[in-house]
């Protein structure tokens, strides 16, 4: 008790400074968000503002590749597993909206079926849609994490058997032409509670929606990998035996964050095929959901923000790019996978903090302190200390 | 009923062989530097494009010369899959060491590469490439020469890189527009591209059965054939060899075997030749069974990840017996016999039913195959040892 109080209270003042830099980050994510929804409408094309939407739906998957790789260390090349299925869940409901009485989905009576899948029938309400974007893909997510978990599966065993099953879940939905329109996906929508999908002012509420969606997903990460949980999972990254010696059991945090991430990803898909108006097995390619994870390598890993910017980077350069030179996008992309890991570990964001900014500070002729261990700087007896040396 | 059960476990042996070529050649890498490799399924791809050139050559010297071209493809096949697995190995993996996520990310990257490699290669792009490495490796050579290298190293690369990236890129712009189609045509292109087997390889050797016949093809027959040469061929190297011995002490204690003077380095080098080599004659096997395309290797490459988790890193036998499991039960379920067996039995038999497509099968697989490491985590014959990790 007494050995605790010591160490872990942080003065009034830290607490103070804490409470102050979070109140400065608040206020940095109020004013992009406004400046995204108000001003940029009246800046962009109707076109790059839809890409942008879209993309910063991408980023929440981002987000959520950042709370599980970035944090915990668990390489998860199946999320678009989870993106998929929040988007299936939401489409479902939007096939079925504008039906009457018990009446099918074209592509079912064309296939032959006479009566609503038992799974269907309860995405005719909007409220259990919406439930069942994050839950549908947090319950597969938990469960699957609690399976490979449970047995110590980690690193790359883990990220080669979320691999596979992402084929596995491409080649179940790409299979069952009856129940989810294989190849084609769910697509051609019409309403959303009353509203036109396809008009320019539902399309800018699902702009807003997102972003106000990306800033709670944001937040939530934020809180998470902050104190004491944030630390067991940055602690499970970098060595899990020792937490497991330490008295905690990995494996309920681990299935935990897997599920929350999974859901996460639930919602970027959702808002994702609201935007775009598809969702098909495409989603579950292995190669989609391996870009997510570059997205999140090219931002910085372990930063939240770098998952964010990685993502509208990535995906602006892309669609630059592809529009310019078609063919050689793999190239790059390529390319890229290859730069970040050698060249660039840390990201973007990582080597702004790294090495950009400290030169910046050296060209104006600030020097940085270098400061190796800060709770001891600002421990009052080495300062003291330090003031008597210097004298 | 039996003959349709028989084929179906034939032609389940026979992909399961082709896995087991391909997984051999990941397992040993995995087990000795603990790295997956991602661009496995295109070395087997690379393989197949291989073969594809090589029977193109020899259809061109004539009749009596095409017959044989296979027996040339093979090793042919290896040596060019283990040429790209060296560079790779040199070029990007070695710097990556104890960092087995990034690379997977990396040999990602690769794989992409050489996919749209394969799409888009044309003789102007050769030349390219060629021309680059030239400039960049001699100005590389010319520095190294230099008493002053490592105080200009730093800065000369870039510009080295920018330079000769820039009259490559330009030489090749010139080429293309003076020659227009006959360099620029793409080699393979985007359509898939087909292996004709030789004469001898064609048809099959009929099984007369009670209740009907069937038919073991001469191609399958020879891929068994071709992965027991392999097995044999690796598991002498390993256990016969000097390297082999070298290879079997780094995958047991790395940094013991380097303090007793084995050069970790070259051991890695060449493991990573020899199983991006086993990947190149697997490749060589998958373009007798179908068509080639630059999407090839995505295929399989998910089932031989699989047969190295379920075999057990480091063991043989545990490789060889996933791969004939798994290739098995893939075709077995595919194929629909399964639900044919168990048709006395109303719910299996809707179950296998359900699952009766190639695809579907993957599926069930997978599930089982979850179901199995629910048992024994660590693959059929996990390594032993007193280290606490799995």
């Amino acid at each position: 008790m007494t050995s605790d109080s010591v160490i872990e209270i942080p003065g009034i003042d830290q607490r103070r400074k804490r409470r102050q830099s979070l109140l400065i980050e608040g206020g940095v994510v109020t004013l992009i968000a406004l400046l995204l929804i108000i001003v940029f409408p009246l800046v962009l094309s109707d076109f790059r503002l839809s890409l942008l939407g879209r993309f910063l739906a991408l980023a929440i998957a981002a987000l959520a590749i950042d709370l599980i790789w970035g944090y915990t260390g668990l390489l998860s090349l199946g999320h678009g597993i989870f993106f998929a299925l929040g988007g299936y869940a939401l489409a479902m409901h939007l096939t079925l909206a504008p039906l009457e009485g018990d009446s099918l989905p074209e592509f079912m009576s064309l296939y032959g079926v006479d009566k609503l899948p038992w799974f269907w029938q309860p995405f005719d309400s909007f409220g259990f849609a919406v439930f069942a974007v994050i839950i549908v893909p947090a319950v597969v997510g938990g469960l699957f994490g609690y399976l490979v978990f449970r047995n110590r599966i980690r690193g790359v065993y883990f990220s080669i058997l979320t691999q596979a099953a992402t084929i596995v879940f491409f080649n179940f939905f790409n299979g069952q032409q009856k129940l989810f329109n294989g190849t084609n996906g769910l697509t051609n929508y019409q309403t959303l509670l009353g509203a036109d999908v396809n008009a320019t002012r539902t399309q800018f509420i699902f702009y807003t929606i997102t972003i106000l969606l990306l800033v709670v997903s944001y937040a939530l990460c934020r809180w998470l990998t902050q104190g004491r949980f944030g630390y067991l999972l940055v602690a499970i990254r970098d060595d899990e035996n020792r937490v497991r010696f330490s008295g905690y059991n990995p494996t309920g945090f681990k299935v935990l964050v897997f599920a929350i991430s999974a859901g996460l990803a639930g919602i970027a898909g959702a808002m994702f095929t609201l935007q775009t108006g598809i969702v098909s097995p495409k989603a579950m390619d292995i190669a989609f959901s391996i870009e997510m994870v570059i997205w999140v390598a090219v931002g910085g890993r372990a930063t939240l923000v770098g998952a964010i910017l990685g993502a509208l980077v990535v995906n602006f350069a892309k669609s630059i790019l592809s529009e310019n030179f078609a063919e050689s996008w793999l190239f790059f992309q390529g390319g890229l996978f290859l730069l970040v890991v050698t060249v660039l570990p840390s990201g973007i964001v990582g080597w702004w903090r790294y090495s950009g900014y400290p030169v910046l500070l050296s060209l104006f002729g600030k020097r940085k302190e270098v400061i190796t261990y800060p709770s001891l700087e600002e421990d009052p007896e080495v300062q003291r200390e330090r003031e008597e040396i210097s004298h | 009923m039996l003959a349709g059960l028989l084929d179906s476990l034939y032609g389940g042996i026979s992909i399961g062989a082709v896995l087991l070529i391909a997984a051999l050649g990941l397992a040993i890498v995995f087990g000795l530097m603990g790295v997956i490799n991602l661009a496995h399924g295109e070395l087997m791809m690379l393989g197949a494009y291989t073969t594809f050139v090589v029977q193109n050559w020899f259809k061109s010297l004539g009749e009596p010369w095409f017959e044989t071209y296979i027996l040339f493809a093979i090793p042919i096949a290896f040596l060019v899959t283990a040429l790209v697995g060296l560079i790779l190995e040199r070029g990007v993996i070695r710097f990556l060491y104890g960092r087995p996520l990034e690379t997977l990310l990396a040999t990602w990257g690769v794989s992409l590469i050489l996919q749209q490699f394969v799409r888009s290669v044309n003789w102007v792009m050769v030349i390219g490439i060629a021309l680059f490495c030239l400039l960049f490796f001699g100005a590389l050579w010319v520095i190294s020469r230099r008493a002053d290298r490592e105080r200009i190293r730093s800065w000369a690369i870039p510009i080295m890189v920018v330079l000769s990236l820039g009259i490559a890129f330009t030489i090749g712009k010139v080429l293309s527009e003076t020659f227009e189609l006959a360099l620029t045509k793409p080699w393979f292109g985007t359509q898939g591209v087909d292996v004709t087997a030789p004469t001898w390889m064609r048809g099959g050797w009929l099984v007369e059965l009670p209740e009907g016949s069937f038919q073991l093809s001469y191609v399958r027959l020879f891929i068994i054939g071709l992965t027991i040469l392999c097995i044999t061929g690796i598991y002498l190297f390993l256990q016969r060899s000097a390297w082999g011995l070298r290879i079997r002490a780094v995958t047991q204690n790395r940094s013991m075997s380097a303090c007793l003077g084995i050069p970790t380095g070259k051991v890695d080098a060449l493991t990573f030749a020899i199983g991006s080599g086993l990947a190149g004659v697997a490749g060589c096997a998958i373009s007798l069974l179908g068509s080639v395309s630059p999407n090839t290797g995505q295929d399989y490459i998910v089932n031989t990840f699989m047969v190295v988790v379920v075999g057990g890193v480091g063991k043989l036998v545990g490789s060889i017996v996933a791969a004939l499991a798994i290739g098995t039960m893939n075709y077995l379920i595919g194929s629909g016999i399964l639900a044919l067996l168990f048709q006395p039995i109303e719910p299996l038999f809707d179950l296998f039913t359900f699952f009766a497509t190639t695809s579907m099968a993957k599926v069930m697989v997978f599930a089982l195959i979850i179901i199995f490491l629910q048992i024994r985590p660590g693959g059929i014959f996990p390594q032993k040892g007193r280290s606490y990790e799995l």
